[in-house]
């Protein structure tokens, strides 16, 4: 198969009917009603089914449903309609049920906009609803990582029996770039013994709950979501470096904020910068790695994000004092530009770091 | 002398002792229920969804594949499933806190889309789980934990009838209204959960029993006095009888 142009929110729909999801839940909402509309177009040509739901907590709920049936299911939305799925996503994580939830970000608090954001952030990353518990996020910066993403996505929400969610910002939704689609080598086939289904054949009945009234019992089993949380820490930490080998600075972005600030970092390094990026494409769990091989040596770190400021704690925790960390941010659904970026990273390297 | 079996406990239901309060219907509801999943011989193929208040864990103790819906949001979790598995009988099991309060959207849309699923709705005028407030379906001068002076139409609105409400929907298939006070009603209700279930085997779309329940706890009344109550203030406020047979189902 060769390479197709789309938009940004139907290669996500398209990379999920790919990765083997036949249901989609939704509900129309800016800046991600193209996915709804792909999938209500394109699951019945694949056996599945789309419906759109009365409201986001109905989607999520519906969603819920047909994950304890044990089938690939998917749902997205944007900032507020995000915001009114968390009681179901609390619930997800509590039943340990699968699903795939995008998330294209849109300027808040409230109402806000429908411009591109990140401020989403802390809701995605640490956790969201009530309750203790954290959720894989993947955040892709380009279509064709879209593609990739979107099958990780489905498959790590099969391994460990999570909620995952698929994060990008407006702007990502809304963009067109070619793409190529793969389906991969060996679909995974999860057994789902677990699935309520009707018990015709395996015995006895199944129950999908959150519910523990003992708090013994809670904390038990609270504990083991913990170690699952901890297997997801080893295994699913995905990020990628550019030029960070000799570099003095260090930028911290993700999504396609990366993208911009790549090319800042590039005109840096032409101006003899030393100046390379850390790109987190798993914000949960959070890759540590990058920045404890290289605080020792870095003179700073700098976080750019479209927000006043979210990711930025989770890279002090990484850095953890071992070298300044400064921020650079555009809020309300601006879009930080490469110029912007440029000249904060030359004030931070005329601080003290060699040009 | 031989014996010879003349009553025995349902299949329909697990052997887990329920924690309802002594005099609550609950337990005869869940029995009518398991006896018509027993008698139509679908246990192996139902999917039954528990909501949130005081029968949140049925899924305890009907003995067929259970999921725990968040408050009010069974008729969606109900959707998901039906949708995945349209050959499976899928329910909801519901109080009038969950279905007629929080969850009256998903119930109305449920009813709407013509959701091939079947409700079981128990409506005590009361939420019992959280002790004794309000319900939307509370009675007009009925003292409750948040309407200490009585219910006052003036401030806190008129009791929703949920059966006339969703009667009117196209997607409605099946709506009775029935009572779990004396014995003949009690089989009636069971006539028509039975009627309800047949409808959806019949593929004819949303069918819904309401079921008018006691609550003697949070009533401050014995378990005689509240099935009196029941016959005589909540009756003719919810008039029993279908309000819905789109299909003829007998």
């Amino acid at each position: 198969m060769g390479k197709v142009l789309m938009k940004g929110n139907e290669v996500i729909a398209e990379a999920a009917v790919h990765a083997g999801c036949k249901y989609f839940f939704g509900y129309p909402i800016t800046p991600q009603s193209e996915l709804v509309a792909y999938m209500a177009r394109r699951l019945p040509e694949v056996g599945g089914l789309f419906l759109q739901a009365e409201s986001e907590i109905a989607a999520i709920n519906m969603v819920y449903g047909a994950a304890s049936t044990g089938v690939r299911v998917m749902t997205s939305s944007s900032s507020p309609g995000f915001s009114l799925k968390q009681e179901g996503i609390s619930y997800l994580v509590g039943a340990e049920l699968p699903a795939v939830i995008c998330n294209i970000v849109r300027g808040g608090p409230g109402l806000g906009n429908i411009q591109p954001a990140q401020s989403d952030y802390f809701q995605v990353t640490k956790g969201g609803g009530h309750g203790d518990y954290n959720i894989p996020v993947l955040a892709p910066a380009s279509l064709q990582e879209i593609v990739e993403l979107t099958q990780d996505a489905f498959d790590i929400a099969d391994r460990y029996r999570t909620p995952v969610i698929l994060m990008g910002d407006g702007m990502l939704g809304q963009m067109m770039e070619p793409v190529e689609f793969m389906d991969r080598l060996e679909q995974q086939k999860m057994e789902k013994p677990w699935a309520t289904t009707g018990t015709r054949g395996d015995g006895g009945p199944k129950i999908v709950t959150s519910l523990e009234l003992d708090a013994e019992g809670l904390e038990k089993r609270n504990w083991s979501l913990q170690q699952k949380f901890a297997r997801i820490k080893q295994n699913e930490v995905r990020y990628e470096t550019y030029q960070t080998d000799d570099a003095e600075i260090v930028m911290v972005a993700f999504g396609t904020v990366a993208r911009i600030t790549m090319n800042a970092i590039n005109r840096a390094r032409q101006n003899g910068v030393k100046v390379g990026l850390i790109r987190p494409i798993s914000l949960w769990p959070f890759p540590e790695k990058p920045f404890i091989e290289t605080r020792e040596r870095i003179k700073a770190y700098i976080s750019v994000e479209m927000s006043a400021g979210q990711m930025v704690e989770d890279v002090r925790l990484a850095v953890n004092g071992h070298a300044p960390v400064d921020f650079f941010g555009r809020t309300g659904g601006v879009v930080p530009t490469q110029e912007e970026i440029y000249e904060k990273l030359i004030s931070v390297a005329g601080g003290g770091v060699s040009v | 002398m031989t014996m010879k079996t003349v009553f025995k406990k349902t299949s329909g239901l697990t052997d887990k002792p329920t924690h309802y309060c002594p005099g609550c219907t609950h337990g005869v509801i869940h029995r009518l229920v398991g006896e018509v999943l027993e008698e139509m011989d679908i246990l192996e193929d139902t999917i039954g969804v528990a909501s949130v208040g005081c029968s949140v864990l049925s899924y305890e103790y009907f003995n067929c594949d259970m999921t725990q819906a968040a408050h009010g949001r069974a008729p969606a979790v109900a959707t998901g499933v039906k949708r995945v598995l349209p050959n499976r009988f899928v329910f909801t099991y519901q109080g009038d806190g969950d279905l007629a309060s929080i969850g009256i959207s998903e119930v109305i849309h449920a009813a709407a889309r013509g959701e091939n699923i079947t409700v079981i709705f128990v409506n005590n005028a009361i939420y019992g789980m959280t002790g004794g407030q309000m319900a939307p379906t509370t009675l007009i001068g009925q003292k409750t934990a948040t309407t200490p002076f009585g219910r006052d139409a003036s401030i806190q609105g008129s009791p929703i009838k949920v059966s006339e409400m969703i009667a009117t929907l196209d997607g409605a298939a099946y709506i009775e209204r029935v009572s779990s006070h004396d014995v003949q009603h009690i089989q009636k209700a069971k006539r028509a959960i039975r009627k309800a279930f047949e409808t959806q085997q019949k593929g004819l779309g949303f069918s819904m029993v309401e079921i008018l329940s006691t609550c003697p706890t949070n009533w401050g009344l014995d378990p005689a006095e509240s099935l009196e109550w029941v016959k005589d203030s909540m009756v003719p406020v919810y008039p029993l009888g279908i309000y819905k047979n789109k299909e003829g189902v007998k």
